[in-house]
């Protein structure tokens, strides 16, 4: 299946990343031709077959609902590119 | 300090005859001295290294040290190490310190063993040659026109030119057993859920194992030791007793049951490494086991599947980097869109952002099922042939690359033609069984791996087969020049 720009342009806002134009040529190639590798996959029939997520067939281990590590806000705040009074700093969001 | 063992090092400490402090101050002056040839190190953490060498040497001298206590190791740039820069090898992640160790490192560090370093990998582990590091492609100490492999190229440059006794690695498609391929070590991926993957930046949730990188079968048995084992931390991680994987080393091969399937030595196998595989084969053969073909199907469906799957849980898995809580974030962004799509446009390299985009499409409204669904459903097939194949036979063994180590540029171009390198290992991560690769020879001066995959919690029996291998072999002894410098291919690469 061959995507055009317009759908590069598309799927970029979806995974939040900025492309140039010429950028999405190229994207646009190279995915178009991952996907075309994917497709040798619609050609088997898996009518029936229950879908694997995990090799174990293993499902989500709960832990106690307990606290186990304290408060780490000094060592999350320390590693953040903008921050003040112990707050993450975005752009402005609401007027 | 070159090419000495992890079991020889620690037979030294403990005889006394060099501190862990010296042979760790030894081996860092070595890779600021060698390691611009390779680029095998994005980091040398020279100050916790003396720290836990000291250390190693108070319970060395207090008689309570273990195997690996004191012994050097270097750790794939994806392990956080805490108070030390963990990069993943992106610009993304260039200056993040992590607040906390992750699980395999603080095993390693209650073993003793001493972190000299980060090694160089392909970005966010995407990659099979090492190129798409932030920080450079890595060449391969038997040749330096070749790569070393990927994701975990620079563990396997570092201890194939002798800088370190092993290293740590990870493999969601066969970045462990690829590299270790291409540059003559052992390197094994454990089963799905036998190593903790708390604190390994997160790639592939479904797909991801961490494993060790040496030179020998009982140095991999020996770091598994440490690695392994239950964690709380990991929802993934098996509740299972980890056995001593050095145990079972020494029992003959006998009557063992090796599956050949006809998948593996197909027309898309170089020849040369096909024939240094089937002598590999014979010996073992010679060593008591039976071989017997087999086949496994749904083989080649493992590229489109894995390709789905893999790009998928790293679109998710990489959503967290926004440019907020930690790592890179782009310059006066005008508004929270701006930051998250410049942040993430400047920090992330073309194949990374390339497999965000991909899986980010294969997860959207409409194509679900077709694509994601649809790889899960395959991936059960891949998973049933082995579970059937394992049924008639102890072990499966092949090549674990279709080619030796192929030239620094030659895939570049094409990311199609660099996900079918991987036909041969990612069948075993989708199915979560474990998988190693033992040096079986060389083509034209490059090596080539014996590719042993085995059944769920299997490892033991692996590093059996490839230590009983390995005592009537020396292709695991070799080593690029006793330097750990190829002068031949010095020359032609200068």
């Amino acid at each position: 299946m061959a995507l055009e720009n317009a759908d590069i342009e598309k799927i970029a806002i979806l995974a939040r990343l900025q492309v140039t134009h010429s950028e999405t040529n190229d994207y646009a190639n190279s995915i178009s031709s991952i996907l075309s590798l994917m497709d040798q996959m619609q050609q088997v029939d898996t009518e029936g077959v229950e879908p694997l997520s995990n090799p174990h067939d293993a499902t989500q281990r709960l832990r106690k609902d307990e606290v186990t590590c304290g408060n780490q806000r000094e060592a999350f705040i320390a590693i953040a590119p903008a921050t003040e009074d112990g707050l993450y700093l975005v752009p402005k969001v609401l007027d | 300090m070159t090419n000495k063992t992890l079991v020889q090092i620690s037979k030294d400490l403990a005889a006394g005859e060099y501190s862990s402090r010296e042979i760790t101050q030894d081996i860092i002056a070595d890779i600021k001295a060698r390691d611009s040839i390779y680029n095998s190190f994005i980091s040398v953490s020279e100050h916790l290294a003396l720290t836990q060498a000291d250390a190693a040497d108070a319970r060395i001298a207090a008689g309570s040290a273990e195997i690996l206590t004191g012994v050097p190791f270097a750790h794939k740039d994806l392990f956080c190490t805490q108070g030390h820069a963990t990069t993943a090898a992106s610009k993304m992640l260039e200056n993040f310190v992590p607040p906390y160790e992750s699980t395999v490192g603080q095993r390693l560090l209650s073993a003793g063993a001493v972190c000299v370093g980060k090694t160089n990998m392909d970005e966010f582990a995407m990659g099979s040659s090492n190129e798409s590091s932030f920080f450079g492609a890595v060449k391969n100490p038997w040749d330096l026109n070749a790569v070393p492999g990927g994701s975990s190229g620079g563990s396997a440059a570092a201890v194939a030119a002798g800088l370190v006794p092993a290293a740590t690695g990870t493999d969601t498609g066969g970045s462990i057993r690829q590299p270790s391929s291409f540059c003559n070590l052992t390197g094994i991926k454990p089963t799905y859920g036998r190593v903790s993957r708390f604190g390994i930046i997160a790639y592939a949730s479904s797909l991801d194992q961490a494993g060790p990188m040496c030179q020998t079968a009982h140095d991999a048995a020996i770091m598994l030791n440490a690695m392994a084992g239950f964690d709380e931390q990991d929802s993934t991680s098996q509740q299972r007793e980890t056995p001593d994987f050095t145990a079972e080393l020494n029992l003959p091969l006998n009557g063992l049951k090796v599956g050949l399937p006809k998948e593996f030595f197909g027309p898309g196998l170089n020849p040369q490494v096909a024939e240094c595989i089937m002598a590999a084969i014979k010996q073992i053969e010679a060593l008591g086991a039976q071989i017997i073909d087999i086949s496994l199907p749904n083989l080649e469906l493992s590229i489109p599947a894995y390709y789905v799957i893999a790009p998928s849980e790293a679109s998710s898995n990489l959503s967290r980097f926004d440019g907020v809580r930690y790592g890179y974030r782009c310059d006066q962004p005008t508004d929270l869109m701006d930051l998250y799509c410049r942040t993430r446009a400047e920090g992330f390299g073309t194949e990374v952002k390339r497999r965000i985009m991909v899986g980010t499409y294969a997860l959207s409204e409409g194509y679900y099922d077709a694509y994601y669904v649809k790889a899960q459903r395959i991936r059960r097939l891949i998973k049933d042939d082995f579970t059937r194949a394992l049924s008639q036979v102890d072990v499966i063994m092949g090549p674990v690359a279709p080619t030796p180590a192929f030239d620094l540029g030659s895939n570049t171009k094409d990311p199609v033609a660099m996900y079918l390198e991987d036909i041969y290992t990612l069948s075993a991560n989708m199915a979560g069984i474990p998988a190693m690769s033992t040096p079986a020879g060389f083509v034209n001066g490059r090596p080539v791996g014996l590719h042993i995959m085995g059944n769920y919690f299997a490892e033991a029996k692996l590093l059996n087969i490839a230590h009983q291998y390995q005592q009537v072999t020396d292709w695991h002894l070799q080593t690029p020049t006793s330097s750990g410098m190829p002068v031949s291919n010095t020359e032609k690469g200068a």
